[in-house]
């Protein structure tokens, strides 16, 4: 056993067999132990314990690119304008049709896009809510603009960092794990960029590793030393550090695919969406150290030909987010794991001439797990007081990240965002 | 360490250091550019960087003339403008929704264009006879940083990078920091067209001096922003040239660093460049970029070097040239504890691979891509602070796209969800060691894995790794197979010691 542990290439064969923590205590050096500790948790155990940040809270960012038509999601049928401004893309009231809206609340004439019967579903048990009319002033109607808004929470400066970055580096600077923050996708997110954490992201967990081993097979027990001797957790010099991301990483890739390979407890729907969520689930499962998921969903600039593409946009959102409720909840994790939707602006008002609609402003976003507080809230824009045929937001996103910064991640919303914003109530009262 | 700029012994001047130089003052070269550039001999190895505008520039690099469209955002004509008025006024939506419409099929152009540009100019530090001019291009990116987002104007990012190169080793005052205050696309980027008499905008005077020139806190205060910004008001551009707007701008008095006079723009930089930490600052930055970026490096072991290359630079009136020539010819820069001290920006890990192994280029786009996967995207650097650079281009996911993307230019075989594309190939790596040929009663397998790893990662690397690679080399026939190479250097490369340059 010991001798085994002297051979650095040796680690990752160890824990590809799957050796317990305790074990490896007793003869690996310190910052491997760190680095154990991060990825290693067997299953059931306590979480790793983070300074300033709650032991078992997770959560997952759900982005839709492009700009989600907001106003043909969350349906403001007892809105006319809503009909005169939409007269071929309107969604009818609830039982005017086949395809009509399905009830959100009576009282205020709003109702959900029909496809997303599984938010509907969500909503109905209590475990989802929507909060209306979110955006910020002076919106910016540019895809890439907007998106760095919302990703810094910065309308104003240009920030290199993000916010869910920023309350790492708030909140678990030091910590010794590198998958603090994983996005499920090529690029890694600007919100989630800190100063001094870096989120991990891949594509799919498969290209989380070297492909060298596929030139050859023999090549893997070469790689398996590459990172050389092992260098110590004190040293400054730039290959110590290079030598301990290596390890982390070699670990780290063995962990992350050893995750997702888990099958999930219940069917999901397919689709790149689904596909991302399926993952993140695995990954919460196998008790990842991971505090901040990421995925994203394209193809929301509906600028032609709406109907159809948003409809099976719409559905595929709604059954993956219930696919991925129920996954969670057969884990027994739905009270642990917070889910946000968001998309960088909502669609103008009225539709254009091709059957679609041009980039707007304000719209809904959208929470689930068992600490939201469920339904609707906020008021919904009005349609008859416009902004240049642009919707007015009713509140500003930042108060919502305020919400999930104060209410869910303990943190100091203040710190990452700048200044105080009044917290939407987007969690329940413990 | 604390020998300043002396100058190195010109009889060491090694093959080592020579590939050091070639690597820091440009992006590596193979065993044959190293050895021709040893040749040469210290002062004229380093002469040959320096003095690029001798080098004729060979056929990707010398067309730039026409090479992009500076029409795509151009400004509304004045007829344009008048019947968006009247749409405006009469609520004609059709005429207004073809405005919106046309608008962004130019910015869908315009950003192509960006994307072109991106591979253009990193084909051209792939191939340019001139690397110290794309390198301190690409440092001035850095250090004068500009985001395409918000001046999404790719012709004036064009323009920029155009100046940059033009100014690549020129004067840091009367070339560099005055041409900023006039460049187009700094002037967007930084709102001073919003920066006039009745409403002052402090975002370029405040840059200017935090990050451009002074270094944040150090000489100056609230009070020298806000009227640097007054002397700044009116510098604005029309179209593809700069403008003073005499209208915008503040004609009255303003005091900076307790200096009172009716100051414009120049004057705040020749203000600026008499406080002692412009030279300091700017010195450290080339020291991290040129010499260690180790955290605390410059602090701590560069300081005296760097006092002297703030001196010198002084001395030479804002001239960068002079001070390169010391610092490329000094001890200092050579010394081991210097060596193989910067970790590589994605940037120049994918250029100094391509130029010292000579792999095929593959796809300019998917170099591109990868280096944006890798954190450092031309044209889009995070903020006007740009790139940070050393361990923050690190974690464990940019090291697994680090690896994979040698693995992609050494064997053309690309990552993706789907199996890997069989073809490619077409690297011949038998180059690298041919030189080892022809030695005598020498174990030539142990000779090419030892003279490639101190090519590829700097130094031999212990007995329990060389062993490895030495078995590998020798079970698969010896280091005169080609693929057998190309195995080694994908581990070669995969290894910590190769981020390093």
């Amino acid at each position: 056993m010991t001798d085994n542990l002297q051979h650095p290439w040796s680690r990752r064969l160890f824990i590809r067999q799957g050796v317990t923590l305790a074990s490896l205590a007793a003869t690996t050096p310190l910052f491997i132990q760190q680095t154990a500790k991060g990825v290693m948790l067997p299953q059931g155990s306590a979480l790793s314990s983070i300074p300033g940040m709650p032991q078992d809270r997770i959560l997952v960012i759900v982005q839709l690119g492009g700009g989600n038509d907001g106003l043909n999601t969350v349906i403001p049928y007892g809105s006319p304008d809503y009909y005169k401004l939409r007269p071929s893309l309107g969604i009818a009231a609830p039982g005017r049709s086949a395809e009509a809206a399905m009830q959100l609340s009576q009282s205020n004439g709003i109702g959900l896009h029909p496809a997303m019967t599984g938010l509907k579903s969500l909503m109905d048990d209590g475990v989802a809510s929507i909060v209306q009319g979110v955006g910020y002033p002076n919106p910016n109607r540019s895809h890439f603009s907007s998106m760095d808004i919302w990703h810094t929470a910065s309308p104003e400066g240009r920030r290199g960092t993000g916010w869910v970055g920023r309350y790492f580096d708030n909140a678990c600077a030091g910590t010794p794990n590198p998958e603090i923050g994983i996005a499920v996708g090529r690029e890694a997110p600007l919100a989630m960029q800190g100063d001094t954490v870096l989120p991990v992201s891949f594509e799919s967990a498969d290209l989380y590793r070297w492909m060298g081993e596929d030139l050859d097979g023999e090549l893997a027990k070469p790689y398996d030393g590459i990172a050389g001797n092992d260098a110590s957790q004190e040293s400054v010099d730039q290959l110590s550090f290079l030598k301990r991301t290596t390890m982390d990483a070699q670990l780290s890739s063995v962990k992350v695919r050893e995750a997702v390979a888990k099958q999930p407890l219940v069917s999901f729907p397919g689709g790149n969406l689904s596909n991302q969520l399926r993952m993140i689930s695995a990954m919460i499962r196998s008790e990842m150290p991971t505090r901040v998921y990421y995925a994203t969903l394209g193809g929301f600039d509906t600028h032609a030909n709406q109907a159809g593409q948003h409809t099976r946009l719409l559905r595929q959102v709604g059954d993956s987010l219930k696919a991925f409720y129920d996954d969670i909840k057969a884990q027994g994790n739905s009270g642990r794991v917070l889910t946000m939707v968001f998309s960088e602006f909502g669609r103008r008002v009225g539709q254009n001439a091709s059957g679609g609609t041009d980039h707007g402003t304000a719209a809904p976003m959208y929470f689930i797990g068992d600490m939201v507080n469920p339904g609707l809230h906020g008021t919904h824009p009005s349609l008859t007081n416009l902004d240049n045929g642009d919707l007015k937001f009713t509140l500003d996103f930042r108060s919502v990240y305020a919400g999930v910064l104060d209410g869910w991640m303990a943190a100091d919303s203040s710190d990452v965002l700048g200044r105080r914003w009044k917290a939407a109530p987007v969690i329940k009262k413990a | 360490m604390a020998s300043g700029l002396s100058k190195l012994s010109p009889r060491e001047f090694d093959y080592w250091k020579a590939q050091h130089l070639l690597q820091r003052a440009g992006f590596g070269g193979t065993p044959a550019q190293v050895l021709a550039l040893k040749n040469l001999g210290l002062e004229d190895a380093v002469d040959s960087l320096l003095e690029f505008q001798e080098i004729e520039e060979n056929g990707v690099t010398a067309r730039t003339e026409g090479r992009f469209d500076d029409s795509i955002m151009r400004m509304r004509t004045p007829e344009e403008r008048r019947q968006q008025n009247q749409a405006r006024r009469t609520g004609n939506e059709a005429v207004l929704e073809r405005f919106r419409n046309e608008r962004q099929m130019r910015q869908r152009a315009d950003r192509q264009q960006l994307a072109e540009m991106q591979q253009w100019w990193l084909g051209r530090m792939i191939e340019s006879p001139r690397p110290l001019q794309e390198k301190m291009t690409l440092f001035l990116h850095g250090h004068f940083a500009t985001g395409y987002r918000p001046v999404e104007d790719s012709f004036h990012m064009f323009m920029q990078n155009e100046m940059f190169r033009s100014n690549a080793v020129g004067n840091f005052k009367n070339d560099l920091a005055r041409n900023i205050i006039r460049d187009p696309a700094m002037i967007k980027y930084l709102n001073n067209n919003q920066n006039s008499r009745q409403a002052p905008n402090e975002n370029l005077a405040r840059e200017l001096m935090e990050l451009f020139t002074l270094g944040e806190g150090r000489g100056y205060g609230e009070q020298d922003i806000k009227e640097g910004a007054r002397a700044l008001t009116g510098y604005t551009y029309v179209e593809d040239s700069f403008q003073f707007n005499r209208q915008r701008h503040d004609n009255g008095y303003k005091v900076i660093f307790g200096q009172r006079g009716n100051w414009d723009g120049d004057d705040f930089v020749d203000l600026i460049f008499t406080r002692p930490s412009a030279s300091q600052f700017i010195c450290e930055k080339l020291y991290k970029f040129f010499v260690n970026d180790t955290p605390g490096a410059a602090a701590r072991d560069g300081r005296t070097t760097i006092r002297q290359m703030s001196q010198l630079l002084r001395k030479e009136n804002w001239e960068l040239k002079p001070v390169l020539r010391k610092l490329f010819m000094s001890r200092h820069f050579y010394d081991d504890a210097n060596r193989s001290s910067i970790i590589k920006s994605p940037i120049q890990l994918v250029v100094q691979s391509v130029r010292s192994l000579r792999t095929p280029v593959r796809s300019l786009s998917r170099l591109v891509e990868t280096c944006n996967f890798m954190g450092q995207g031309l044209f889009v650097p995070p903020s006007v602070k740009g790139w940070d650079g050393g361990r923050k281009w690190i974690n464990t996911s940019t090291l697994f796209i680090r690896q994979n993307t040698l693995v992609y230019l050494l064997t053309g075989r690309e990552p993706s969800s789907n199996p890997w594309d069989a073809a490619g190939g077409g690297f011949d790596a038998r180059h690298l060691v041919d030189h080892l040929r022809d030695l005598p009663g020498r174990d030539r397998d142990l000779d090419a894995v030892s003279y490639l790893s101190r090519f590829t990662i700097g130094s031999v690397p212990e007995e329990e790794r060389l062993a490895l690679w030495v078995d590998y080399v020798r079970q698969r026939g010896g280091a005169t197979d080609n693929e057998t190479l190309v195995n080694l250097l994908a581990l070669m490369t995969a290894a910590p010691e190769y981020q390093l340059c």
